[in-house]
């Protein structure tokens, strides 16, 4: 039972980077239907400018968390403009390998600017165990999911209480409507684009402090994962993604922990397929009919 | 005409002007023709996103070993290739049935899951495949002939199905499901089938490496290994079979030439791939094919009359 | 379409015929090495530890004189971490005509070298392919391979018997990285090793490389009873381990192969986890002997960081190489072959090695302590 509850607490701040990551998959998907695959090296580029803000620069937790969002934000927003907006009307395929290149071309710029072994992050956060009887959580678990938490709230009220999230939410059902509503489509994708960059990118930097170590290579699986957990909790719907993130995390560190941790990876894409041939449209998703 | 380029290539061979070096250059691009055209018949003929090609390529590579291992003789290689294929056939319709209702960028990440779910079973598999050792010692008996002789007969393989009936089907299949639907093309059918077929080429692939470099292990079937292929398929033509070969054939030289640049290679491919998919998202040679007549044509053009162009009706 | 074909590969015959002119020129003044390692992708931070321990040689060496009087001149090329690419480099510096090939360093991609080596009967030497069977091509040994480390199996034993007799544990809980050969070598050999000695591996728990997040994998064995820790990996999953193992109160000696041998793994764990913790290793700068301390001083000279054992087989195996070509007397890869498979007593910095007959070294290797992430102890195990 102690055992069970120690991995229900291990998955709560693996579930809360999910959360984060899976945010970005699902309001992009949501407004222009395209699977950023450079969204997990968005959330790598974050863990690498926190090393720089923490290690290089000696900021404090939360300047390097705010200078974080803002790069990986405006990185986004670069992203989107240069790569994904002339391709807006192209081929699913041709903006698929685009995406695919991006996250390529993330990743080798990092590596050839930053080397491609780990580097490691300095303590910035305190270490403080406390212990709720036999269970074991950390300070920095803690600040994770409350830091995921709070965003994940704010995200929610700027999407259902602001003018801006309305457009989002507009343009994600219907562009062309949107467009004659006199709503500027390019500006919400921007905006959309750069909070779920945002997100990820206080993702990155969280683990970095949390796991302690970071790589060129570090986005692809959680990128994957956290993709997985947005379809899971429906594409395009972001409470979905929330719940998807938990239940993925909890999914993984059950199988990693009672099973083997090398199923644990087989088992999250099994679960995808799974999801896709039953319920593609996932938990929280609405069906979309293709018109012909 | 093909025994030409087969004998000049082993003349050159023979007399040591192309050193060991260029050799397993040369085999690489074969090994990255096959690979080409087999997904380009996937995704450029029948417009099915498939991210999983490395997939089926171990599944062939590994065959192949395990059967080496124990026959190292030719009957070995063909056997394992053969094997191989088959097994690969048969993944690909446990790969292929699921995800028939998905589309563009479901179809991808599920062929991606299927993917390293392969990649993760040759981890795990124990003594067979030896799991993150992978096999080493395999009999080095692929060369230029037979790599030639893979290279002719894949070729040959899809060309073929192109321009069958069936082909014909996939083509509209890929230009738009729903109406070829309508028109009462079996889509089940025909994307199973260049799925399998697909498939069963990347394997034969699979058996050509396997049989060149000695050393196998899963490491080297990942994602990284299913987006070179795609990157060569983009850049030579989605729908092409000419502009694979030739996209192989170019990036396998360049990648010689740039042998040095490691990371910096790879930032300009990317580059490269986001100009392609922005100004020509076709490819190179989009879905033209070369032929005899078109070159001809295009001689006597130059030559500026328009009897020609008449006479050509 | 085969006519497509005629004029498509035609361009490649011609292609390749333009390149394929053309050899590398020998100057008889100078000795041509060369050396095939990891400087990119998934293991490069052990290819280029080795790397750096090749130039240091080099460079000393050629400061001192060169080898026979006559200079080293030097082909390095990257294998990317890739078997196929590292059989392709090492055609290519066959093709090159040097005397002999240093690296790579890891199993796979030595085997992947071996065959080329063979054939062309150019020796290589390994710094660090520990796999037991890696010199081995079927019952026989390859005939022009050699590797100046230990095996797995004997890190292994001395790990065991470290656990065992020195620490006096008999119940470990051991985990290991299933992605790596390396690491299931030493796992294998740890375990029955270890119940040979009548110790008791309490639980067995796998992870994979690339892992970050080990919180599940340490609560599984945590209700069990345990003395010791031992982990069969690299220190960057290692490093992560220590870290998250000692968060959730876990005090208990931590111990591990020289996987562990990384100046990072300190980084990694935090100065306050990593104590307790012991390793297998090859050498350590902390040793007292007069050779040891030079090359410290040297390399830190050149590259301004500490040698790790990576660095320091490096250098070993490059210094071989030139003990081999002396004793040899001639840059014929023949004779230096012959040299090298009759050497008795090498002394380097990694300890005094041997080449037996089926060309594994035969060297002794030390146990270093961590404390507060820094080398603390050195100890050594018979």
């Amino acid at each position: 039972m102690i055992q069970f509850l120690q991995q229900i607490v291990n998955s709560l701040s693996l579930g809360s980077v999910y959360v984060l990551v899976a945010l970005g998959y699902t309001m992009v998907y949501g407004i222009i239907h395209l699977i950023n695959f450079a969204h997990g090296d968005i959330y790598m580029v974050g863990a690498y400018l926190g090393y720089l803000c923490i290690v290089r620069f000696h900021m404090g937790f939360v300047p390097a968390l705010l200078c974080t969002m803002v790069g990986t934000m405006v990185l986004g927003v670069i992203i989107e403009r240069v790569a994904y907006k002339p391709l807006r009307n192209a081929s699913r395929i041709a903006a698929l390998i685009t995406a695919i290149a991006v996250s390529i071309l993330l990743e080798y710029v990092v590596m050839y600017f930053m080397g491609p072994d780990i580097k490691t992050y300095s303590a910035v956060l305190p270490s403080t165990i406390y212990h709720i009887g036999d269970v074991v959580v950390t300070f920095q678990q803690i600040l994770i999911f409350l830091i995921s938490i709070a965003l994940m709230i704010c995200l929610n009220l700027f999407v259902t209480r602001t003018k801006t999230g309305c457009a989002m939410r507009a343009v994600s059902a219907d562009a062309d409507a949107a467009r004659l509503m006199g709503i500027d489509v390019d500006r919400t994708i921007s905006i959309t684009f750069a909070l779920g960059s945002a997100l990820a990118g206080a993702a990155g930097i969280m683990v970095g402090i949390y796991y302690n170590t970071i790589n060129p290579l570090m986005g692809s699986t959680p990128g994957m994962k956290a993709f997985i957990a947005a379809v899971f909790g429906g594409v395009g719907s972001i409470p979905g993604a929330m719940i998807g993130g938990f239940v993925i995390a909890f999914i993984e560190t059950m199988v990693g922990g009672y099973i083997s941790s090398l199923l644990k990876d087989a088992v999250v894409y099994a679960l995808l397929i799974v999801i896709l041939i039953f319920k593609p449209s996932g938990l929280l998703g609405v069906n979309r009919r293709e018109k012909v | 005409m093909c025994l030409a380029i087969y004998g000049i290539v082993a003349v050159l061979i023979q007399t040591g002007l192309l050193s060991s070096f260029y050799q397993i250059t040369l085999i690489n691009v074969c090994i990255n023709i096959v690979l080409a055209v087999s997904l380009n018949l996937i995704i450029g003929f029948t417009g099915q996103f498939s991210l999983g090609h490395a997939g089926f390529m171990s599944i062939g590579a590994y065959a192949t070993a395990i059967v080496l291992r124990m026959m190292p003789n030719m009957y070995g290689l063909l056997i394992g290739a053969i094997v191989g294929m088959i097994l690969a056939g048969v993944a690909s319709l446990a790969v292929a049935i699921p995800t028939l209702r998905l589309r563009g960028d479901y179809l991808a990440i599920a062929t991606l899951g299927f993917s390293e779910i392969i990649r993760i079973i040759m981890v795990n598999g124990g003594s067979l495949t030896n799991g993150a050792a992978g096999l080493s010692g395999i009999p080095k008996l692929n060369d230029w002939t037979i790599s030639f002789v893979a290279v002719v007969l894949a070729v040959t393989v899809v060309a073929n199905v192109i321009r069958s009936k069936a082909g014909r089907n996939c083509i509209a299949i890929r230009d738009d499901e729903i109406a070829a639907e309508d028109m009462g093309v079996n889509t089940t059918m025909y994307k199973t089938m260049a799925f399998a077929i697909g498939a069963m080429l990347a394997a034969l692939a699979g058996a050509m490496y396997a049989s060149y470099f000695y050393v196998i292990k899963p490491s080297t079937f990942n994602f990284n290994a299913s987006i070179n292929v795609l990157i060569i398929v983009v850049f030579g033509g989605i729908g092409s079979i000419t502009g694979s070969i030739i996209g192989s054939l170019v990036l396998g030289v360049l990648t010689t030439m740039l042998q040095d640049l490691a990371y910096l290679r790879m930032i300009v491919y990317a580059v490269v791939l986001i100009i392609i998919m922005i100004f020509r998202p076709q490819g190179l040679l989009g879905d033209r094919e070369f032929s005899m007549r078109t070159f001809k044509r295009w001689m006597t053009r130059r030559k500026g009359t328009a009897a020609d162009d008449k006479a050509e009706g | 379409m085969m006519k497509k074909l005629l004029c498509l590969v035609a361009a490649i015959a011609m292609t390749f015929g333009l390149f394929g002119c053309g050899s590398g020129n020998t100057a008889a003044a100078t000795i041509k090495i060369g050396i095939n390692t990891e400087m990119t992708g998934a293991v490069a931070s052990y290819g280029t530890a080795e790397q750096h321990g090749y130039d240091l040689a080099i460079k000393l060496t050629n400061a001192n004189g060169g080898v026979l009087g006559k200079q080293i001149e030097v082909v390095e090329l990257d294998n990317k971490s890739d078997s196929a690419e590292s059989t392709s480099v090492a055609t290519r510096l066959v093709s090159e005509k040097v005397s002999l090939i240093l690296g790579p360093a890891t199993t796979g991609d030595v085997q992947a070298e071996l065959p080329v080596c063979e054939d062309s009967k150019i020796p290589m030497v390994t710094p660090s392919a520990t796999g037991e069977t890696v010199m081995m091509n079927g019952d026989k040994a390859y005939q022009y391979a050699y590797r100046t480390c230990f095996k797995d199996s004997y890190q292994g034993e001395i790990l065991s018997k470290f656990v065992k007799n020195n620490l006096g544990m008999s119940n470990v809980v051991v985990l290991f990285d299933n992605n790596q050969d390396y690491t299931v070598g030493v796992k294998n050999s740890f375990v029955s090793s270890f119940q040979g000695l009548g110790g008791t591996v309490v639980d067995t728990e796998v992870y994979t490389s690339g892992d970050t997040d080990f919180a599940s994998i340490i609560t599984a064995f945590s209700g069990k009873k345990y003395d010791a820790i031992m982990i069969a990996g690299y220190y960057t999953e290692a490093g992560l381990i220590i870290k998250q193992a000692r968060a959730q109160g876990i005090d208990c000696p931590i111990v591990g192969p020289d996987g562990f041998d990384s100046s990072e793994l300190g980084g990694i764990a935090g100065a306050d986890a990593c104590n307790n913790v012991y390793f297998s290793t090859h050498y350590s700068s902390l040793d007292n002997s007069q050779a040891v301390a030079d090359f410290v001083a040297a390399y830190k000279k050149e590259y301004n960081e500490e040698p790790n054992a990576f660095a320091a087989l490096g250098y070993d195996a490059a210094m071989l190489a030139f003990d081999a070509i002396t004793r040899a007397n001639s840059t014929e890869p023949e004779k230096i072959n012959a040299a090298l498979a009759s050497t008795t007593s090498f002394s380097g910095v990694t300890g005094t090695i041997a080449i037996n007959d089926v060309h594994d070294a035969v060297k002794s290797g030390v146990i270093v302590k961590l404390t507060a992430g820094v080398q603390s102890e050195v100890i050594h195990v018979n």
